[in-house]
């Protein structure tokens, strides 16, 4: 029998396989940052024991980190401690660190695949779980809690048992002005919160192959909101042509060597899948949560669902409660929802493409008075790269704030936050109670409909603003 | 690790589904660089709201948390675990786990028990009926007992004697540091490194 893209890439890191105990998965690349690692590295050094592999592991400074003045210390004295933490924690441990202010500082997930270490067939983890990202290359990535951490750090290995497969397959082509950041929305709602739990995603058919490296990303990102560990995507042309010559790519004949192994990582036509899901993406548009979690959502043009029509109790139930801390009424148009702030960024929508997706609705647009809108670059090699282009004047003369890199308000650890019942349009990937800051509303949508929200200050497709 | 084998205590009802790990611990307490101290973060939004079913005095002390299914989605923050844990919880049970949470809980010793939703539901319901009642989880014999409610539950073999020995997983991978050193000494040459 033919075997998936995830079972290869699984299979071919086997360590030891024994009967009756969990498989030991070899890990090419450790990914850290300040927040779930302090309490691993401290378990090392109670233990005696040294990282194994400094050379498959990078760190970076991101979930704390302010986006406003770069130079001055953390003012929030406990984030400061954390962040500092880091600092002595990779410099004991000869662990490669990017730190605030440094050329490749940035998310965690944008620095990975930025420096050509994120490549087809290699394992990642992170204690982080939208490490889920990186499967976008056909790697194997996924989120680990910070006891895995430790286990990675001082063994370059983790006990696996290899999870049941799914397929999401979307066929036919995204119509124009509906994004990847749409399309995983929309599947989230279709598959539910729980729907992959247990299983590697594999991302197929047309519509994914289409997709940009960037695009990829964003969907594999919230393969986590589905309940996957894990989302793959297989590597074709634009994955080599996106890795090619990045600072950790291979290079002349290794090069040739890796695009040869890279294209066998593929599904095998007869390989068999535990699950499998079909969608059509002609028939997508813009897709928003409504909710407290990120199956929650609905097309744009639709609106608030009425709890009363659910028929699953439990999920009646759910509804009920997050209208009550939303504050929505159901039969709203999902257009009439007025926000107070929109987000731009994230691990799962900070990439240069995002920004200029942004920038091309704000040129010549004002952003509505009384919203403000955080614009956060994944990385500040994103950022620089933006400013490059003039993203950030666009973004800047739009009435819009012009940020440094970080992880920001998508979890609100740094200063960027929402205040109670205050409402967002946020182009990261979760919408749950408090997230963006205690009693905080979140409505997940693409960039571009963040910047059309931003320029109307309700909930908006770039398609209804009036031309400029 | 503490062992665990089979534990007797009373149980909470938290009749919610999607308790996301945002909920169990928020953000703000994850900047701690200790693993201790979390106890006074769990669900502490929700512990705001004096109905919010913990802060009723009558589940003081209980140490099973009977929960909606997708529990512990959302973030691999494992601090949820450790807040759970530092709070008195030893076990929770729900329909259906999100799979970090329920991989991080099984690191620590806190026991997942995945039981259908209706049997999750009878057990809500008798620990609102009766808070005082007790609830027995035998991770030996994989079965749940609250009163006339018995439920067998499914754990792989590996995690049930690691819990039950309380051992730590560094430990036991350790012992393979040759096949480790093995495995490494046959990557190819062209996989990337940080240096």
């Amino acid at each position: 029998m033919g075997r998936t893209l995830a079972e290869k890439v699984y299979d071919a890191h086997v360590v030891r396989r024994v009967e009756g105990e969990p498989d030991l998965l070899y890990i090419d690349l450790h990914l850290v940052h300040e927040v779930t690692s302090p309490q691993a590295f401290d378990g090392l050094r109670m233990a005696g024991r040294p990282v194994r592999r400094p050379d498959l592991t990078i760190a970076t400074e991101d979930h704390n980190v302010p986006t406003t003045d770069l130079l001055a210390p953390i003012a929030d004295p406990v984030s400061r401690t954390q962040v500092e933490t880091l600092r002595k924690n990779c410099a004991e441990f000869g662990v490669r660190l990017h730190p605030m202010g440094d050329d490749g500082q940035g998310i965690v997930h944008v620095i990975g695949p930025q420096l050509g270490l994120t490549q087809p067939g290699m394992t990642v983890v992170c204690g982080d779980s939208h490490t889920s990202t990186h499967g976008a290359f056909g790697a194997l990535a996924h989120g680990i809690g910070t006891s895995e951490v430790e286990h990675v750090l001082a063994t370059q290995t983790l006990p696996q048992v290899k999870p049941k497969m799914m397929a999401v397959t979307v066929n036919g082509s995204l119509p124009d002005g509906v994004t990847a950041k749409d399309l995983i929305l929309a599947i989230i709602a279709e598959i539910g919160t729980g729907g992959g739990q247990g299983h590697i995603i594999e991302y197929r058919g047309q519509a994914i192959r289409e997709l940009s490296m960037e695009g990829r990303m964003t969907v594999c990102n919230m393969s986590i909101e589905a309940g996957a560990r894990a989302g793959m995507i297989a590597p074709d042309e634009t994955t080599f042509a996106y890795l090619k010559d990045r600072p950790h790519a291979p290079q002349g004949a290794a090069w040739d060597e890796a695009v040869e192994y890279w294209t066998s990582l593929r599904t095998d036509d007869d390989a068999v899948f535990d699950k499998e899901v079909v969608i059509d993406a002609s028939t997508l548009t813009p897709f928003v949560t409504w909710g407290t979690n990120p199956g929650q959502g609905l097309p744009l043009g639709e609106s608030v669902p009425d709890p009363e029509a659910i028929a699953d109790p439990t999920e009646r139930q759910a509804a009920e409660r997050a209208l009550q801390y939303m504050g929505l009424t159901a039969g709203t148009p999902l257009r009439d929802i007025a926000v107070d702030t929109v987000f731009v960024g994230s691990c799962t929508n900070g990439r240069i493409e995002d920004l200029r997706a942004v920038a091309s609705v704000l040129s010549g647009r004002r952003v509505a008075d009384g919203v403000r809108m955080l614009v956060v670059p994944g990385s500040m090699k994103v950022k620089q790269q933006a400013e490059a282009e003039g993203l950030h004047e666009v973004i800047s003369a739009a009435g819009a704030e012009w940020r440094e890199a970080g992880c920001s308000m998508c979890l609100a650890m740094n200063p960027d936050k929402l205040t109670p019942g205050e409402r967002s349009a946020s182009t990261s990937n979760r919408n749950f109670e408090g997230r963006q800051g205690p009693g905080g509303r979140t409505h997940l949508v693409s960039p571009a409909v963040a910047a059309a929200t931003a320029v109307t200050g309700r909930l908006a497709a770039p398609a209804d603003l009036s031309a400029r | 690790m503490e062992k665990f084998v089979t534990h007797t205590g009373r149980a909470v009802p938290l009749r919610r589904s999607n308790v996301d790990t945002d909920q169990i611990i928020p953000a703000v307490w994850l900047k701690q660089v200790s693993r201790t101290g979390f106890d006074k973060g769990l669900f502490s939004a929700w512990r705001e709201d004096p109905a919010f079913v913990l802060n009723q005095p009558e589940y003081a002390g209980a140490t099973v948390l009977v929960a909606g299914p997708d529990f512990g989605t959302g973030s691999s923050r494992e601090h949820a675990v450790w807040a759970l844990q530092q709070y008195g919880f030893r076990v929770v049970i729900a329909p259906r786990f999100g799979d970090i949470f329920r991989n991080n809980s099984t690191k620590m010793g806190l026991l997942p028990v995945v039981l259908p939703a209706e049997t999750v539901e009878a057990i809500q319901a008798r620990a609102e009926r009766d808070p005082q009642a007790e609830i027995t989880v035998d991770l030996e014999n994989r079965q749940v007992t609250a009163g006339d409610v018995v439920a067998s539950f499914e754990i792989d073999d590996y995690t049930r004697w690691r819990l039950m020995e309380g051992l730590d997983d560094i430990g036991l991978t350790l012992r393979h540091a040759d096949a480790i050193a093995d495995f490494e000494r046959n990557r190819p040459a062209l996989l990337p490194t940080t240096a």
